[in-house]
């Protein structure tokens, strides 16, 4: 009709288009489903490979002769032992090493002499591989839980200390700079700017770090061990019970998936403040 | 001028690095009266931000001096409130939090630093936000609270970094409008520095142009406008004028360093 404004006929613009398009975004709820899908997806792979019969089951045993096999050890009490003496080793042992990497990290990431005279050596140390100490620990200390805690300090302190020091550093010029404008003395602006600046990121750093822990405690129940989930793997490989060394192997994903779960809620709720919401 | 505040006489800088020495600052004059707002314009990296830096105390200078009624300054003090450009509140204090980290590290009371905080943040009108954190405010907001914070604590002189430059016109211009209001009402000495001709005209007594690096005071130039400065009178002929002026100054500098000299010739 004459005089009548005609309607655009072109459809609205979309600008991205599906959940896989870069800065798309993804629900928390649509996370966890695709997360748990992920994992439902390998395990019913895992289920249909033995169960067709493509691979010896000495290799790669099925599922439910793993989950069996779990139950069986948590029926008999031994898997909560092997649990609960490993959770009690990387614990001391992570904490032992958070505990000296901390003030050194601070240290060294705040004063540029002490940083000269740790780093260096901290990266000379860094590269020389954990599993060459295990003979020498066991003999400095034995085969008993003080050579766990060694393992894991050599292993995770030389990493935190690095880390701790990269987080003291990324703190803003400008926050020293207002806390010398204000007159406050250098270990004020020690302790209530660069700390509680970087404390963030250094939390960051343990969570990634105490990963690195768990692989080092259960490289050193491995080698020499008469308890704990490292030392269970090798017995059950000297009678091919690939069986138990695979349950082990996905409950040590389970424990690893869990921490790192615990650190990042710990995260969401110390550093609230971080969060955007206008 | 009034009795003067601060005294900046043959100061030099040069910033020695592993590439070569870089001289920021050679022969720098510049006086304060008492109460006075001066702005310091110049092309980028002429070295105003240097400058303010060494009157706050939180740079070293080669020669000269830099006095503050008749006293050599040692260092960063409690009677210069510095802002930064880049806001630098504490993200895990809330607005309040903010402003009392000052009053409590210059030696007030619990008590008496909330209070003095509370009417400080009401001063710059955000007694809305005493509880939020810095991360769910506005630039401009944060910028707010940075003012507060820096006058809460009764400093005799205010040194401020390009304090709007990152916020975008329109924000900028309710900004220059608050402090103005602000300084009117509350008079102090003010070194200001900034890039924009427009803000340095509207918000000051007297505007100092420095030349490229390096860096000296190439100009002053007084601005005889009214007070209360209004945001009318940015459209005014006076006001136009005193920009032009500014800005033609600026402008012989920053063709030399672009090294337009000839296409724009």
């Amino acid at each position: 009709m004459p005089g009548e404004p005609r309607q655009p006929r072109t459809p609205p613009a979309r600008v991205s288009s599906g959940l896989f398009s870069l800065t798309a975004s993804v629900g928390s709820r649509q996370f966890i489903t695709i997360a748990v899908l992920v994992f439902f997806v390998l395990g019913l792979a895992w289920w249909l490979v033995t169960k067709a019969g493509w691979v010896t089951p000495l290799f790669l045993p099925p599922p439910e002769k793993v989950l069996a096999r779990l139950q069986e050890l948590a029926v008999s009490g031994k898997l909560l032992d092997d649990m609960l003496i490993s959770i009690y080793r990387i614990s001391l042992g992570f904490l032992i090493s958070t505990a000296f990497a901390l003030p050194i990290g601070i240290l060294i990431g705040s004063y540029r002499a002490w940083e000269a005279m740790i780093e260096p050596l901290v990266d000379f140390i860094r590269y020389m591989p954990v599993v060459a100490f295990v003979p020498l620990t066991i003999l400095w200390t034995g085969t008993g839980d003080a050579q766990k805690f060694l393992i894991i300090f050599i292993g995770t302190f030389f990493q935190q200390v690095l880390l701790v020091m990269d987080n003291v550093k990324s703190v803003p010029r400008d926050f020293i700079n207002l806390g010398r404008t204000l007159q406050m003395p250098e270990s004020r602006i020690l302790a209530r700017i660069i700390l509680p600046s970087a404390m963030p990121g250094i939390w960051d750093s343990m969570r990634i770090s105490l990963g690195w822990a768990w692989t080092w405690l259960v490289v050193a129940e491995l080698v020499a061990a008469t308890s704990g989930l490292g030392y269970r793997i090798t017995t059950a490989q000297r009678f091919f019970q690939t069986d138990t060394i695979f349950g082990y192997l996905l409950l040590l994903g389970v424990l690893g998936l869990a921490t790192d779960q615990a650190m990042k809620w710990g995260s969401r709720k110390l550093f609230r403040y971080l969060r955007q919401s206008r | 001028m009034n009795a003067p505040k601060l005294v900046i006489s043959n100061l030099a800088k040069t910033f020695r690095g592993d590439r070569g020495d870089v001289v920021a600052l050679s022969g720098v004059d510049l006086t304060l009266g008492e109460n006075e707002f001066v702005s310091l314009v110049g092309t980028s990296g002429c070295g105003k931000s240097t400058l303010l830096s060494i009157v706050a105390g939180l740079e070293s200078h080669d020669a000269g001096t830099v006095t503050i009624e008749g006293k050599p300054i040692g260092g960063p003090g409690l009677d210069r409130g510095v802002v930064f450009q880049s806001y630098t509140l504490l993200p895990w204090l809330t607005t309040l939090g903010n402003v009392e980290f000052a009053l409590l590290a210059a030696g007030k009371s619990r008590k008496e630093a909330r209070d003095i905080a509370r009417s400080h943040l009401s001063l710059v009108g955000l007694d809305g936000f005493a509880d939020a954190f810095p991360s769910e405010l506005s630039g401009g907001m944060k910028q707010r609270v940075a003012i507060a914070r820096a006058l809460s604590y009764r400093p005799n002189m205010l040194l401020m970094d390009e304090p709007f430059g990152a916020l975008d016109a329109l924000t900028r211009h309710h900004m220059q409008e608050l402090l103005a209001r602000i300084w009117e009402q509350h008079r102090l000495t003010v070194l200001f520095v900034t890039h924009d001709v427009e803000e340095a005209v509207y918000m000051s007594d007297r505007v100092a142009v420095m030349s490229n690096r390096p860096g000296r005071i190439k100009r002053i130039i007084d601005i005889d406008l009214p007070r209360p400065r209004t945001y009318e009178m940015m459209g005014s002929l006076e006001f136009t004028k005193l920009q032009r002026e500014v800005l033609a100054e600026i402008r012989a500098e920053s063709i030399a360093i672009a090294a337009l000299g000839d296409a724009l010739a």
